[in-house]
């Protein structure tokens, strides 16, 4: 590996806060996924020497013939006995820029279930192929499935530059017969990177192997692009969580609704409806420990007081009356299914759990079966299996309070729980509710 | 309106949100649940972050620590401090009395580590816990790597990497039943740094040994061990007086310092964000075991 590194994260707490971004990647073992993760924590200096040593002195032991950083993100016995990755696993690095949270989803197994778990809250994909090999079925398939989930920015880097002679003509290949697949998706954001994970070029700065390419390295990228525009502030959507009230002789009278914001802006003095009973009331405050704020937005955790007592539960929401979620108990929605015991099948009857709200659903329709990678739609099927994504009509036993899922990742997303094993069986997208 | 980039929070920010969301949804969802509190500084971040959800109210949930009787006197006493300052009810789950009853045998080397899990279990059943708080990061270790926030435990308190349920977006399952539980880690997706930064932040107190002080050390395995009534210098070894802070806080008989002169907590961020050998890799001779040492103990219901 090269010298060439970042400065570490920043030391000096007082200097401008650095703000959080969460990505995705996907790949398989080959397109050289963990070899590129490597490299980024190696770079910015989040890659420690025993942790290093300690992938050295395994690799070696196995007859490996080069340092084996897939060693580094494979940290159960069972992956590293069998050389596969089973789970999803978190890494983290920090520029002074930014602090990073890698979900690093393995490209085989259980491929599915772990791509959409670490989708779901991301800000960013990151896709790798391999220049050699060009588009594969699996490029594919992660590129639907970050569509899916609404992943708001992707990334598709070209991996093994240098195997092509860093080749522009190959890179452009690859690159347009992506962005032409990707515009069929409804991908908003696409950025397309060649790189040589190996060898660092364009990870941390612009290769010199590559004058042709003119956009940033992939660091650049991460570390810039620009998300803060991705958080639906427009929809003011408050899920209840808790009802804080002392018992205390100090405070009295206290009825704090506790929260985080989902979408939105929350300001004292606003007019605000809850649901589902449709009450309205004027926000009193808006508090957190460390005092009283002027206004409140997504991801903050905070309590909201209002003008009026009215009764005010866990799994109530807080909205505007001129602009309010669906209060429905009949859900279309795209479901992907988890579960390896037993399939999704029309009658079945689960938990499901979506904002802070918990009801029982029974599946009354499933429209079709999706296949992920000719995007084909099989309406001939009875249930879905591991790994499966199709189209169902629910119907709960308590409305939601719901947004349709590309409108609002946080009120439009539910999982559905076995209430026989208490198992996530499955993960659902809100298409539209009635 | 105002445009987006007046709507930002600082990573530290986000973190925080995100702890406090994960306690209030146990406390709303669970029965009974209980922080683990050792006097460490993740325990303690924790701690501040109970106080942050719940306020104005008091912590709605008692802690637990499970003592293994190797103890620095320091952190034994900030233990105490804390729980009185913020009124909690504070239980103690006692390796030495569990010894004593017979229930553990101290094993060989005479590390407690591995026999903190029978005593951990035994009082989770005793008070019918079934949710249990724990400071672990996922930065720490492979095998944390891979754990969910909601981490699921059977009726043996055993975790199962391969049977782990699905994480999606902030949707927590904490279903269980009888006699099963969940440990729950807030603080999941903060680093050793970013727990410095919000340390310094709220100003936190820690216990001293935190900071850079002179002790009396012998070096063994390229770390630096204490010598103190659990810990005894061996035949050749020659214990000296170093200036040392301790990066972690767990038994007193297998927690090694490293040489530091950081003495304030700006200090301490420093030398944390230039230091190239992980906390527990520095520190803890238990991780040394083998390559699978944590995992092994997580499956036996470590925390």
């Amino acid at each position: 590996m090269s010298v060439e590194t970042v400065a570490p994260a920043e030391a000096d707490a007082s200097a401008r806060p650095m703000d959080l971004l969460r990505f995705a990647t996907a790949g398989s073992v080959d397109d050289g996924k963990s070899t590129l993760i490597g490299r980024l924590l190696y770079d910015t200096k989040s890659l420690f020497s025993d942790q290093l040593a300690a992938v050295e002195a395994v690799s070696a032991a196995r007859g490996d013939e080069y340092t084996n950083l897939a060693l580094l993100t494979d940290g159960l016995r069972a992956e590293r006995e069998q050389g596969i990755t089973i789970d999803v696993a978190y890494r983290y690095f920090a520029t002074p820029r930014r602090k990073f949270i890698i979900a690093d989803t393995p490209g085989h197994i259980q491929y599915t279930r772990n791509m959409v778990t670490g989708a779901s809250t991301a800000d960013l994909a990151l896709i790798l192929v391999d220049a050699r090999k060009g588009l594969v079925e699996q490029s594919r398939r992660h590129a639907f499935l970050c569509s899916l989930l609404r992943v708001p920015h992707l990334v598709l880097c070209v991996n093994k530059m240098d195997l092509v002679d860093w080749s522009q003509e190959v890179f452009e290949r690859i690159a347009d017969e992506f962005t032409a697949f990707a515009a069929k998706l409804d991908v908003p954001d696409l950025t397309v990177v060649p790189i040589s994970a190996l060898r660092g070029d364009n990870i941390v700065s612009r290769s010199e192997n590559m004058p042709w390419y003119e956009g940033p390295s992939l660091l650049h990228h991460l570390e810039r692009v620009h998300i803060a525009s991705d958080r639906n502030l427009v929809d003011v959507r408050f899920p209840v969580q808790y009802v804080i009230r002392p018992q205390s002789t100090t405070v009295t009278d206290y009825r704090g609704y506790a929260g985080q914001v989902a979408s939105g802006v929350l300001k004292p003095g606003d007019e605000v409806m809850v649901l589902p009973s449709g009450f309205t009331s004027r926000i009193a405050a808006v508090e957190t420990a460390d005092g009283p704020v002027d206004e409140a937005f997504p991801p903050m955790s905070v309590t909201v007081r209002l003008t009026d007592e009215i009764d005010i539960s866990r799994g109530d929401m807080i909205c505007r009356p001129n602009n309010a979620p669906m209060v429905a108990q009949d859900i279309e929605a795209m479901v992907c299914w988890m579960d390896e015991s037993r399939p999704l099948q029309v009658g079945g009857r689960y938990a499901i759990k979506h904002t802070t709200r918990s009801a029982r659903t029974i599946v009354r329709e499933l429209h079709y079966r999706l296949d992920v990678n000719s995007l084909h739609r099989d309406e001939t099927a009875g249930e879905l299996k591991l790994n499966e994504i199709g189209r169902v009509r629910l119907r709960t036993t308590v409305p939601l309070l719901a947004d349709e899922y590309r409108r609002n990742r946080t009120t439009g997303g539910f999982v559905i729980i076995d209430e026989a094993t208490n198992r996530t069986v499955g993960a659902g997208m809100i298409v539209e509710a009635g | 309106m105002t445009s987006p980039a007046a709507y930002q929070v600082s990573h530290l920010d986000a973190l925080e949100a995100e702890s406090i969301f994960v306690m209030r949804e146990v406390v709303a969802e669970m029965e009974r649940p209980v922080l683990l509190f050792s006097g460490g500084k993740d325990s303690i971040v924790m701690l501040r972050l109970a106080q942050k959800a719940f306020a104005p109210a008091n912590i709605p949930f008692p802690v637990m620590h499970v003592d293994t009787g190797h103890n620095f006197p320091e952190v034994l006493d900030y233990r105490d401090q804390r729980v009185a300052e913020l009124g909690l009810q504070l239980i103690v789950a006692s390796v030495p009395e569990a010894l004593n009853r017979g229930m553990v045998r101290e094993s060989a080397d005479g590390m407690r580590n591995r026999i903190q899990t029978p005593v951990l279990l035994d009082a989770v059943e005793k008070h019918r816990f079934d949710a249990l708080f724990g400071g672990a990061r996922r930065d720490e270790e492979k095998a944390r790597a891979k754990e969910r926030v909601f981490s699921f435990r059977d009726e043996f308190g055993q975790w199962d990497p391969k049977n782990q349920r699905p994480e999606l977006w902030s949707l927590y399952n904490g279903r269980h039943h009888p006699g099963e539980s969940i440990r729950v880690f807030p603080l999941s997706n903060w680093t050793e740094l970013d727990v410095w930064h919000y340390i310094a932040r709220e100003r936190i107190p820690l216990p001293s040994i935190y900071y850079a002080h002179e002790r009396e050390v012998i070096e063994r395995d390229g770390m630096f061990y204490a010598v103190n009534e659990f810990f005894r210098a061996r035949a050749g070894e020659q214990p000296f007086k170093a200036q040392v802070r301790y990066r972690t806080v767990g038994d007193a008989s297998c927690t090694a310092a490293v040489r530091s002169d950081a003495d304030t907590v700006e200090k301490v961020i420093e030398e944390v964000a230039a230091t190239r050998i992980t906390e527990r890799g520095a520190t803890r001779g238990d991780d040394r075991v083998s390559e699978a040492a944590m995992e092994d103990r997580k499956r036996e219901g470590y925390f």
